[in-house]
């Protein structure tokens, strides 16, 4: 009788569990062929891109690279000083600019090169994109870009200065950026950089500058990014009569063009003179208003 | 007793047997949106869907990233400024297919109502299309229209570019049996 009893309940319990299974069964049938696809899917790799608006954050490089076949022209303009006074307009009465291409070989390989009034320096350089920031089935928190560059240097005149030779014009930047876009509207990144110039002035400057850089934006809204950059010399010579860059700067965008507005205390359009030739003291008010401007323009349609 | 397991054994057995799954073989999604200034379309052919022909239960999902756009840059603000495909990496929808007969040939119209995601947005719609089943495939056809605010998706003052407030989507889905 006891004995009857307990295989009675187990089978009882046998039952419902029974049920349950194919309740179960029907319901996922009927309500989770979500459920069912997405179990079905392979775990995928995001790409984080757009770590920043455009290639430069304010003075200098970003990690962003332009997409295969498209070009981009970039116009860069900087006015005089500041603190140059009303007589001046505020630095309004000069203007110093960079007019450059760039050229989405690959979506990670460009080829860009430049102008810039400045010392009257051409500048072409190389950037790859060595990893990209990802996450779900590969991660990996950061973005990096390699660029190097070299700088031609056409002022002054060969007639004007008959003992100096090409080489001395010429100078060398190496670079390697690590960034990361830590949620989508904050973004930083980390710049060492190396310039090696074959000419300098021995009493006050090296021939091999170091510096780390340090850049970051954050956007305000989905079109306007604010962002601030600096430079720091690791080696400057006892007798530098020069300054860390520091530069800010509000990225608006409107379609195709990238405008930035920025405040900065560099007038070098180029890494060369921005790292080792920056004359203006940020804190004393030798700042100048600039912009930089970029248009894409697509030349090769994307496969 | 014994009898009782019997039957709810048969009934999951049913339910397994009765699922006649299709998945997708291939499978187009696009969209145009009728510019002021510049007309945008965009073609997707990386989404992944079950259809229940038994049951007409559907539902697909689409990796937002995957839209391809005549020019790149297009592609980088539809992820990064319209849909955030990095908050919201899938277009959703689950729901089902009503209307047509899986005995019948030819092209059937057939309707879908259910739950749409996008943007990390879910709205209940109801569109029209067609269904087809053809050697063992099944072709579905759909083409509706998407009001971007239904999605909160807003396009930013500054932009130049006139972007359409509605915008026209088609899909085109061959399945198989799974």
């Amino acid at each position: 009788m006891n004995l009857y009893t307990k295989r009675n309940n187990m089978i009882k319990k046998f039952v419902v569990v029974l049920m349950g299974v194919a309740l179960s069964i029907a319901a996922m049938a009927q309500d989770d062929l979500m459920k069912e696809l997405e179990a079905s899917q392979e775990p995928e790799t995001t790409y984080i891109g757009q770590t920043f608006k455009g290639t430069r954050i304010v003075n200098g490089q970003s990690v962003e690279t332009k997409a295969k076949g498209a070009l981009e022209f970039i116009f860069s303009h900087r006015f005089g000083a500041i603190n140059s006074g009303a007589y001046n307009l505020w630095g309004l009465d000069d203007a110093f600019v960079r007019l450059g291409l760039e050229y989405g070989l690959t979506d990670r390989l460009g080829v860009g090169g430049g102008r810039s009034s400045t010392d009257k320096t051409f500048d072409g350089f190389l950037r790859y994109k060595v990893a990209r920031q990802s996450k779900g089935a590969r991660n990996f928190p950061v973005t990096i870009t390699a660029i190097g560059t070299t700088n031609i240097k056409t002022s002054p005149k060969a007639e004007d200065n008959p003992l100096l030779v090409f080489e001395d014009r010429v100078s060398y930047v190496a670079q390697v950026l690590i960034a990361r876009k830590f949620t989508p509207n904050f973004s930083a990144q980390l710049t060492p950089i190396f310039v090696h110039r074959n000419t300098v002035e021995q009493s006050t400057e090296n021939n091999d500058d170091y510096a780390l850089g340090i850049g970051a934006r954050y956007k305000i809204t989905r079109s306007m990014a604010l962002s601030g950059e600096y430079y720091y010399r690791l080696n400057p010579h006892e007798n530098t009569p020069y300054y860390n860059s520091i530069g800010f700067g509000l990225d608006i965008e409107t379609g195709g063009h990238v405008f930035q507005l920025l405040f900065t205390n560099s007038l070098g359009m180029n890494e060369r003179a921005m790292v080792t030739e920056t004359d203006g003291d940020f804190f004393a008010g030798d700042i100048h208003f600039g912009f930089n401007i970029s248009r894409t323009f697509q030349i090769q349609k994307p496969k | 007793m014994k009898k009782l397991i019997v039957v709810f054994v048969l009934i999951g057995q049913s339910v397994f047997v009765h699922a006649q799954k299709y998945s997708l073989e291939s499978s187009t999604v696009s969209f145009f949106s009728d510019g002021a200034i510049e007309d945008i379309a965009a073609n997707n052919t990386k989404s992944v869907s079950i259809f229940n022909a038994a049951t007409g239960e559907v539902a697909f999902s689409i990796p937002v990233k995957d839209f391809e756009f005549e020019k790149s840059l297009m592609k980088e603000h539809f992820n990064e400024k319209y849909l955030e495909t990095e908050k919201f990496p899938k277009a959703t929808f689950q729901g089902k297919l009503t209307g047509y007969q899986s005995t019948a040939t030819g092209e059937q119209p057939a309707k879908a109502a259910g739950k749409m995601t996008i943007h990390g947005v879910t709205n209940e719609i109801e569109v029209s299309g067609t269904v087809e089943f053809v050697d063992g495939k099944v072709k579905v056809k759909s083409k509706f229209i998407v009001k971007l605010v239904d999605y909160k998706i807003t396009i930013p003052q500054l932009l130049w570019q006139n972007i359409a407030e509605e915008i026209e989507v088609r899909n085109e889905f061959i399945y198989k049996a799974q």
